[in-house]
């Protein structure tokens, strides 16, 4: 790393990606442990992934195959930009296929394609503290995490079932990590839950909220429940219109005017790769004819 | 018979004031102690040190805890005595709103300290809940509402309820009856003899109001200006007070 050229490779200047890296190890070693850090400006808004970024950052190589997913969509604007940023300084390969990406940044889903040793999954987290929601003193919830008093959690679950008959969180359902660290999985749909017992790393980054959380491969994730309301990995009960899949999870989409909707994976390289092999749903057309 | 709670030489200073200077008594399992004195005597703060809120400048709270017996539990350390606030001990403050997670519905409020402890199960939770508001006078039906729908009155008993479904061994109270309308008062009054009667409670009560610990105390202690300046059996105290303290202040002469 001697040229010059490298010096801002992927923005970040060596120092604080050294500095970063250093809270991903601590936080690889402490799995579900929100590990502090100096978390830097980025040239995007907050809210736009900037711990997410810095936490790539940190990672990339420039041998790097980049994958950039928002919602399971690599084609929305907050993907593209972030893509975009780090082609631009990183002039890393960037692909849209999750198998051939060594690095997937992501924002509220993890891939239906089962990720592979070697690959790095990074999360962009609004709010890393799992316990904020009936405990807003700092202090108090950093106490709550060393001495593992999690009976809030449950509190929180139990006025869900209280209110609406069952466990309404949907999204950033909160996880007890190898026995340990109760965990907030930023806000992917619980469906995703159970994904993440994966083979690749998974990095978390709040920039905000300056807070750096680790997965390594193969550790336990536990979705926390009641015994007679068991946790459930829910998403709508259809399968895809375009490529017939009933096993992804489904966004539902408003095709017209008069409100007509239809459900579509929200993960468009699954849905793509599946219509590419010949799978056809409801409403889909193969995808020959669609090019045509 | 092996004492719950011993102090000893209790100290607290707020820079060079007295919050409460040396302390002590002891507490037998099922008794309640009463501390009076007026307003500015000491009797939070020294209720505060005895039970881990704040850390006394000296003495010694020794506790019979039920792994290692007696333990003083200034000295333990801070998880072990967290651990005794949400399993043996219970605190009622006077402001049910230091006691209560307002944004919590009742149901909530009394299940916590089941859940803190390791209850998975919702239906057993939420009976559990039910019974308790119903032994603190709460309405079933009064259970997914939340604590800033209720009266003053209902919520310190769902304080009291939050406080008791774990059974705890020792009950800190300050000024219970504190905030309250006169009828009000009567009422939870009565709630809290019945439940300390039931349930053989061990308690120490905070008080400036005589008829308080009139009606739950066995014992008394009388503060003055962050000093014990008498203890005895209750009757005994209020029928036939030696302190001159005491004397004015039961006879009503003190604007307590
Ligand atoms: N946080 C504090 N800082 C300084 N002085 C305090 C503090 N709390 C209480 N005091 C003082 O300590 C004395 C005892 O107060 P307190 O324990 O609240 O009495 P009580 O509960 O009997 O009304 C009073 O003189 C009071 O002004
Ligand atoms: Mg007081």
């Amino acid at each position: 790393m001697t040229q010059s050229g490298q010096y801002n490779f992927a923005y970040l200047d060596e120092q604080t990606k050294r500095m970063i890296r250093r809270a991903l190890l601590k936080g690889l070693a402490i799995p579900g442990y929100q590990v502090p850090f100096a978390s830097r400006e980025m040239p995007m808004p907050y809210g736009w992934g900037t711990g997410g970024v810095q936490v790539s950052a940190a990672c990339l190589t420039p041998d790097d195959r980049l994958k950039v997913i928002d919602q399971g969509a690599d084609d929305t604007t907050n993907a593209v930009s972030i893509r975009k940023f780090f082609q631009r300084t990183a002039d890393v390969a960037v692909t849209e296929d999750t198998t051939d990406a060594t690095l997937i940044q992501t924002r509220h889903r993890i891939p239906e394609t089962e990720l592979a040793e070697g690959q790095i999954l990074v999360y962009q987290v609004p709010i890393p503290e799992p316990l904020r929601f009936l405990e807003p003193r700092e202090t108090e919830t950093r106490k709550m995490h060393s001495l593992e008093e999690y009976g809030l959690m449950h509190v929180k679950l139990y006025e869900d079932i209280a209110r609406h008959g069952q466990i309404a969180t949907s999204y950033a359902y909160p996880v007890k990590v190898q026995g340990r660290y109760v965990m907030d999985p930023s806000p992917i749909p619980k469906f995703d839950n159970p994904k993440m017992e994966m083979a690749a790393i998974q990095l978390f980054g709040a920039g905000r909220e300056q807070r750096i959380y680790a997965l390594p491969p193969y550790t336990d994730v536990v979705s926390l429940d009641f015994e007679d309301h068991p946790f459930e990995a829910t998403k709508a009960n259809h399968s895809c219109a375009l490529c017939g899949a009933s096993d992804s999870y489904l966004d539902e989409v408003i095709t017209d005017d008069q409100g007509t909707r239809m459900y579509v994976c929200s993960d468009t390289d699954y849905c793509a790769t599946r219509r590419a092999q010949g799978h056809v749903g409801l409403q889909g057309v193969p995808l020959e004819d669609n090019a045509a | 018979m092996t004492p719950l709670l011993k102090v000893e030489n209790i100290n607290k200073f707020y820079g060079g004031r007295i919050g409460c200077a040396d302390v002590s008594f002891t507490l037998y399992p099922g008794e309640v102690m009463g501390i009076v004195g007026e307003s500015g005597s000491g009797k939070s703060t020294l209720l505060n040190c005895l039970a881990g809120q704040l850390e006394p400048d000296g003495g010694r709270v020794m506790f019979d805890t039920r792994a290692e017996g007696m333990k003083d539990t200034v000295s333990m350390s801070e998880p072990e005595r967290r651990m005794l606030g949400r399993t043996d001990w219970a605190f009622v403050h006077q402001n049910p709103r230091d006691g209560l997670r307002m944004g919590v519905s009742a149901g909530g409020n009394v299940g916590e300290r089941l859940m803190a402890v390791g209850a998975r199960h919702y239906g057993d939770i939420r009976g559990k809940a039910v019974d308790w508001l119903d032994r603190v006078e709460i309405a079933e039906d009064r259970v997914d509402d939340r604590p800033s729908a209720f009266s003053g009155g209902m919520q310190q008993r769902l304080q009291i309820a939050r406080n008791l479904v774990t059974g705890p061994r020792l009950v800190f109270m300050d000024e219970p009856t504190g905030g309250l309308d006169v009828s009000v008062q009567a009422r939870l009054l009565d709630l809290l003899r019945g439940l300390v009667r039931q349930m053989g409670l061990s308690a120490i009560i905070v008080t400036h109001d005589l008829a308080v610990v009139r009606l739950l105390a066995d014992r008394l202690m009388v503060m003055k200006s962050g000093h014990v300046v008498e203890t005895g059996l209750t009757d005994q105290v209020l029928d036939d007070p030696q302190h001159a303290y005491t004397q004015l202040l039961v006879s009503s002469v003190l604007q307590v």
